[in-house]
């Protein structure tokens, strides 16, 4: 574990693994520091942010006595189940760029159980891993101007939902009416970095 | 009428409705928001006994014109655009009493480029997870104010007045801005890290409450692979390949995939929340809190 500064109300921590991002966010959740005001994981690090900054010093060493072996990243329970239409624009070119038909894209996209890496992008946004090396394809080449809400998509080794509708690069095989993000839900995301994620075939 | 409201005539370049912005939400992608300068939002808010946080406008390059609808107490601080009540020049960084039917217009500021117009009360547009802040980049928040706006005018407190006057806000050719070692600083070349702060630099035109860009000495790193994304805070001094470093606003995406050489304090961060296109600056090394 490496604490790197960031700025006079936060540190960015950066760990070995992205299981450790989880397990380190995960541990400092469930220690509920009033003083602790953001936890925020990526790809190899999580940024934690304080409230004033007498507190920095002190939250950056309690953040260095953390065991991460010790703390239980993913979460208990099932994994987060998100019924999809696979009648997505990028569908044929997919199964044509893979050299699979399209109801073979469909069943590698919906076999795997998915991890939630982290959320970035825009509000809501999760970049998922475990997607099947065969559907692995590099983003369009010219992103769209608009990707609409609800899209389910997929670039090089990740894939996605858009929570809103934005440009976006990434190829769509489909749609979900699940609601990934709602400023009236609690919590607001569907998702957060470490949960577990399985699509299915909307009946 | 004596509804408390303001009524929007004419909008000017850009004008918000700010707050301190929605922390804890930046683990699902959503960045804290808020004023681009806290410490004048926050100083408007006592010179009319308000509390800290109570949401206000944040008028970017003037043009605002309101009238408002009841008696109210408007403070304005921040850039120093030339104000008048119903054609009168307005002393700034005061409290003004604007009697129902009057009309309050800012010119274009002379120095920086935010003034805030807050009121007693606060204004009481609906909050969007605990804030009534607009984010530029991710949507939350009010939509940008627009002529025929009425903004609802909270009940205003009986608590005293924290201050009389506000600060005179800088001025002078150079912004100095406090800057300390980002958390990628070991990226970057040690020339690079004696360039940052001893040259000056100059915002261009493209700029915004997402992150300001800067012209000046490119700034080489000795680290070339690629950085994996990582959260980044406001202040964050990015440099992306062409070495021409950029830094955050309020309403910064959660996580960037440049590296960060720098972090501006906390003022300093305020300070940059008034740079408007063409303002030279330079970085002053602060040592940082956390080694």
């Amino acid at each position: 574990m490496l604490i790197r500064p960031s700025g006079e109300r936060a540190v960015l921590v950066e760990v070995d693994t992205l299981a450790q991002t989880h397990a380190l966010a995960t541990a400092l959740g469930a220690a509920s520091d009033p003083r602790i005001l953001d936890v925020v994981p990526a790809a190899r690090t999580v940024l934690v942010v304080v409230d004033t900054t007498a507190h920095l010093a002190d939250v950056a060493a309690r953040v260095r006595t953390l065991d991460l072996t010790a703390v239980e990243a993913a979460p208990a329970g099932d994994p987060v189940r998100i019924a999809v239409d696979y009648d997505g624009t990028d569908l044929a070119d997919v199964a044509e760029a893979t050299g699979l038909t399209e109801a073979e894209v469909v069943a590698r996209h919906t076999a795997p159980e998915y991890i939630v890496d982290f959320i970035g992008f825009a509000p809501g946004f999760g970049y998922l891993s475990g997607l099947d090396p065969a559907l692995h394809l590099p983003r369009l080449p010219t992103p769209r101007p608009s990707v609409p809400a609800g899209s389910v998509a997929i670039a090089a080794d990740r894939t996605a939902v858009y929570p809103r509708a934005s440009p976006g690069g990434w190829r769509l095989l489909g749609r979900t009416d699940a609601a990934l993000f709602d400023v009236t839900a609690e919590p607001p995301a569907l998702l957060r970095a470490g949960m577990r994620v399985r699509f299915e075939v909307a009946g | 009428m004596s509804e408390r409201a303001l009524t929007v005539l004419e909008a000017g370049g850009l004008t918000l409705v700010e707050d301190l912005g929605r922390p804890g939400f930046a683990a699902l992608g959503v960045s804290r928001s808020g004023a681009a300068d806290r410490g004048a939002l926050i100083v408007a808010n006592r010179l009319l006994g308000n509390e800290d946080g109570a949401a206000a406008l944040e008028v970017a390059m003037g043009g605002l014109a309101l009238r408002a609808e009841s008696d109210v107490l408007l403070a304005l601080t921040g850039a120093s655009a030339p104000t008048t009540v119903d054609g009168r020049t307005a002393p700034p960084q005061r409290v003004l009493a604007v009697a129902a039917g009057s009309v309050v217009r800012l010119g274009v500021p002379r120095w920086g480029l935010r003034t805030y117009v807050a009121v007693a009360g606060g204004l009481a547009v609906p909050a969007v997870l605990g804030s009534r802040s607009t984010d530029v980049l991710s949507g939350l928040g009010p939509a940008p104010v627009r002529a025929g706006d009425v903004l609802p005018v909270g009940r205003a407190s009986i608590a005293m007045a924290t201050i009389d006057a506000g600060p005179a806000p800088p001025s002078g050719p150079t912004f100095m801005l406090d800057a300390m070692p980002g958390p990628r600083r070991d990226w970057f070349t040690e020339e690079a890290w004696r360039v940052l702060f001893a040259r000056r630099y100059r915002v261009t035109d493209v700029g915004d409450r997402v992150g300001v860009r800067l012209r000046g000495a490119p700034l080489g790193r000795s680290r070339l692979t690629e950085l994996p994304s990582e959260a980044v805070v406001a202040g964050s001094v990015q440099v992306p390949p062409d070495g021409q470093p950029l830094i955050f606003g309020p309403d910064h995406p959660v996580t960037g995939g440049y590296p960060v050489i720098a972090v501006l304090t906390e003022s300093a961060r305020d300070a940059a929340g008034q740079l408007r296109p063409g303002q030279e600056l330079r970085f002053r090394h602060h040592v940082s809190p956390v080694a």
